[in-house]
């Protein structure tokens, strides 16, 4: 990115300004009559730098050399306000019931980007539940109450379904409502060990 | 003279002035008009909140009925301003709610209000009317209960874009069965569902509802239910647009759209599915103002839809319009005044829409009442940019933000300086402009030399020198607001054209070269601005004095040093950083200069109000000449 280095001579008053010495006097108090040296020319790079840079080397020739940092990462740049961002992302929240529990808690589905995912999320949510991993058979036995919980959800049509049958968009596309089902319940539900049934985790 | 007219009938002629610069205009003539000036203005407006104090404001103008206010900068919106910055609006209804019990309106935009405040003026103002909380964050749903069961004669509740903690959706619930006084509902920002059966009763007892805007949470098959009970309306933001495919869905929201023969503007669209839009075509040919920058339709709807439009005169869009479809927006809509198009995919690596400076420059030929644009796009030539200035010479507000940073001409690769030169030097009205792409000190020399009625502009990773701001400061004789991101710009400029920071609202400096030392120096000197320096790495004489500041606020005020400052903020004060638990607050003589660029020519002496503030003993001595600081 090369640019022209054809600046034209400051004016008279703004040399005035230009003293190395800090002062506030205005524009036009009598100049010393060398060219100021504009600080060096900043790329992109440099400024985000400067941004950046969490000490101060002395160096009178300013910028801090720091590694420039990945392109992609500008705090609030391209200007999109946090309102129209949030606005923007749709999210898929679903509400998630869990036998025996008082109240109900929402996923959003958006947030995940697999199976796997989600139900650790739930994990963490229902803390002191294990779930039952389904998808790949992982039966996480463990801790307090010792229960086991079937993944269940309603999808569009209004029927119960095991997760983890089909591909995990399709998933998020049809799920309506998740339901942790007490596993002594989900009878004939048990999980099987097909995998030519190919159902992806992505 | 002035003595001949008794203060009523002074008063009476007063009332007829509802523009706040008459109205400053008027109070400085002499002491006898400044005072019952200030007993009758009704309205004020606090372009940014800490200006001035609550006292100052209500020991001036006792008899206040609307307050509108703005609190956090502009580039608080890019979450360029930690959280906890500030921008509370609490001191300032504890004193109203003592001062103004007859107050009616509140305006805010992007302030902190909690639910405590909002329950302060549901309890304190008996006639309250109107509220508006643009883009402000704080509160809950809880404090909007308060509002709706309390404020009986309630005509605007808008919190347009505003982040509200969403408990519930109950708090609509709370609106009394008797309360039919609501004009104007824009809830769009909240997520939770609200009881629909109360919204439905509520829309159908409020004859005289003009306005209003739904949130996502309301399904489209529901949309006819409240069309029909408010067939009246002017403006309506759908819910999300999007429903199962059924003809009798699609037949009642078509017959719904027919009856509201008013509509004059329409927004919403979320999850907007092509299907659903014929049912609105019927109230197309009355729409003035579209708002679709939400719904991710393509271009072939789009066109379908906007081409009805023939009277429109807002459009709001996302990208996916493409040039193809501004070409037809240009075709059909010659009416348009204002233009923005959004981006669908800002932080993808590589366009996804087939949107160039071509769109832009279609609508600029096409649409001869453009004169607001605000355009994302992914390139940008000087040919064009020359284009729309010479097609559009009364444009008032352009901003173009071109998504890579620092972008050349992409025909020429060079800067683009000529491009906005163009722009300022044909666009002589021009009051706001957004700059960006790869930006020499050039183009700051055209803009310097060229816009004259600039108020407002925005910069970011352009420039070369301390010249480019040197001519944005020496030149642009009427900018109020300058706001710069990542620029090489640093003390020279700054410290040279101190005085023209007392002439503006404010100046935003972050990632630029401005040094811990000049900022010091710049608020020992102004001693009625406020220079705050905005650090997250701790305070700034931690850092040598050559050290540049991480983010510089600089405002002008009559209210001192502000109370509320978090840890990251430092106002400079003399030789010393001060924060917020600083050295209480010393005696300050303020003193504002006489304005030789706003001298009016009414009188040629000062008139003066002494007023001793509690505690800070500011004497405020108002000059003739000097503009509104409110502004």
């Amino acid at each position: 990115m090369s640019r022209g280095n054809d600046a034209p001579p400051p004016e008279p008053e703004y040399l005035g300004a230009l003293k190395t010495d800090l002062t506030l006097a205005l524009p036009g108090g009598g100049g010393g009559p060398e060219a100021p040296k504009p600080p060096a020319k900043r790329g992109f790079s440099d400024t985000a730098d400067l941004k950046l840079g969490s000490s101060c080397h002395e160096d009178e020739d300013s910028a801090v050399t720091q590694p420039p940092p990945p392109k992609a990462q500008v705090v609030g740049w391209p200007p999109v306000r946090s309102y129209r961002k949030k606005m923007m992302k749709s999210g898929k929240y679903v509400k998630v019931a869990v036998d025996g529990a008082p109240y109900l808690r929402k996923v959003d589905l958006q947030l995940y980007t697999s199976y796997q995912e989600l139900l650790a999320a739930l994990e963490a949510m229902f803390s002191c539940l294990t779930i039952c991993n389904v998808v790949n058979e992982r039966k996480i036995m463990d801790n307090i109450n010792g229960k086991e919980y079937m993944p269940t959800y309603e999808d569009k049509d209004g029927d119960w379904m095991l997760v983890g049958d089909v591909p995990w968009k399709m998933f998020v596309e049809s799920c309506k409502r998740l339901r942790l089902m007490k596993s002594s319940e989900a009878v004939g539900l048990a999980p099987k060990t097909t995998s030519s049934k190919g159902s992806s985790t992505k | 003279m002035a003595y001949s007219f008794p203060e009523e009938v002074l008063e009476h002629v007063f009332s007829f002035l509802s523009s706040d610069r008459d109205r400053n205009a008027v109070s400085l003539v002499c002491k006898s008009w400044y005072e019952i000036e200030r007993w009758c203005r009704r309205r004020i407006f606090i372009g940014n909140c800490y200006a001035v104090s609550p006292d100052i404001v209500i020991r001036r103008f006792p008899e206040v009925r609307a307050l509108e206010m703005k609190g956090k900068p502009h580039f608080a919106d890019f979450n360029l301003v930690p959280e906890g910055w500030g921008g509370y609006v609490h001191p300032w209804i504890r004193a109203m709610s003592a001062a103004y019990p007859l107050l009616e309106e509140i305006k805010l935009k992007r302030m902190v209000v909690t639910d405590e405040s909002l329950e302060l003026i549901a309890r304190s103002f008996k006639n309250f009317k109107v509220l508006v909380l643009s883009s402000c964050e704080g509160f809950t749903t809880d404090g909007l209960a308060s509002i709706a069961a309390n404020c009986r004669n309630l005509r605007e509740l808008d919190l347009r874009e505003s982040e509200v903690e969403d408990l519930s959706g109950h708090w609509l619930s709370h609106f009394p069965d008797n309360c039919t006084s609501l004009v104007s509902l824009n809830m769009s920002c909240l997520g939770s569902e609200v009881s629909f059966s109360a919204l439905e009763r509520l829309v159908a007892r409020c004859p005289n509802l003009r306005t209003l805007r739904l949130n996502r949470a309301v399904p489209l098959e529901k949309l006819p239910n409240l069309l029909h009970r408010a067939p009246q309306l002017v403006e309506l933001g759908t819910g999300a647009y999007s429903a199962e495919i059924r003809s009798d869905i699609f037949s009642n929201l078509t017959e719904a759209f027919s009856v509201c023969k008013q509509l004059k503007g329409l927004s919403g669209f979320w999850d907007a599915i092509p299907a659903f839009l014929p049912a609105m075509y019927s109230v197309c040919s009355g729409i003035t103002s579209l708002n679709l920058s939400y719904a991710t339709i393509q271009s072939p709807d789009l066109v379908k839809l906007v081409s009805q439009c023939r009277n429109l005169q807002r459009l709001w869009v996302l990208d996916y319009i493409e040039d193809t479809g501004l070409e037809a927006l240009a075709a059909s809509c010659k009416d348009l005044q204002e233009l923005r198009v959004f981006p669908s995919d800002p932080f993808g690596a590589e366009p996804n829409v087939a949107l160039t400076e071509q769109g832009l420059v279609s609508v600029s030929e096409g649409c001869p009442k453009l004169q607001s644009v605000l355009y994302f796009c992914r390139q940008m030539s000087n040919a064009a940019l020359v284009t729309i200035a010479r097609n559009r010479p009364e444009m008032i507000r352009f901003r173009l933000c071109i998504i890579e940073p620092q972008a050349p001409d992409y025909l020429t690769l060079e800067p683009l300086d000529t491009g906005f030169g163009a722009i300022v030097e044909n666009c002589k009205e021009l009051r706001r402009l957004s700059m960006s792409g790869l930006l020499t000190d050039k183009v700051f020399e055209y803009i310097g030399n060229h816009a004259k009625k600039l108020e407002m502009l925005s910069i970011a990773f352009a420039g070369d020198s301390d010249l480019g701001l040197h001519h944005v400061l020496s030149g642009c004789e009427s900018l109020r607001k300058l706001e710069i991101r990542d620029c090489p710009f640093g003390d020279k400029a700054l410290l040279a054209n101190a005085a023209k920071l007392e002439t503006m609202r404010s100046l935003w400096m972050s990632s630029c070269s401005v040094s811990f030392g000049a900022c010091k120096l710049l608020g020992q000197k102004m001693p009625r601005l406020n220079v705050e320096v905005i650090d997250e790495r701790g305070p700034p004489d931690s850092r040598p004095e050559s050290c540049p500041v991480e983010k510089l606020y600089v405002y002008r005020t009559v209210a001192g040093r502000r109370a509320d400052m978090p840890g990251f903020v430092w106002k400079m004060d003399g030789d010393k950083a001060l924060s917020a638990d600083g050295s209480g607050n010393k005696p300050r003589e303020v003193v504002e200069r006489l304005g030789s660029s706003y001298a009016i020519n009414f009188c040629t002496w000062l008139s003066y109000s002494l007023q001793s503030v509690p505690n800070t003993d500011a004497r405020i001595i108002t000059c003739m000449g000097q503009r509104n600081l409110f502004c």
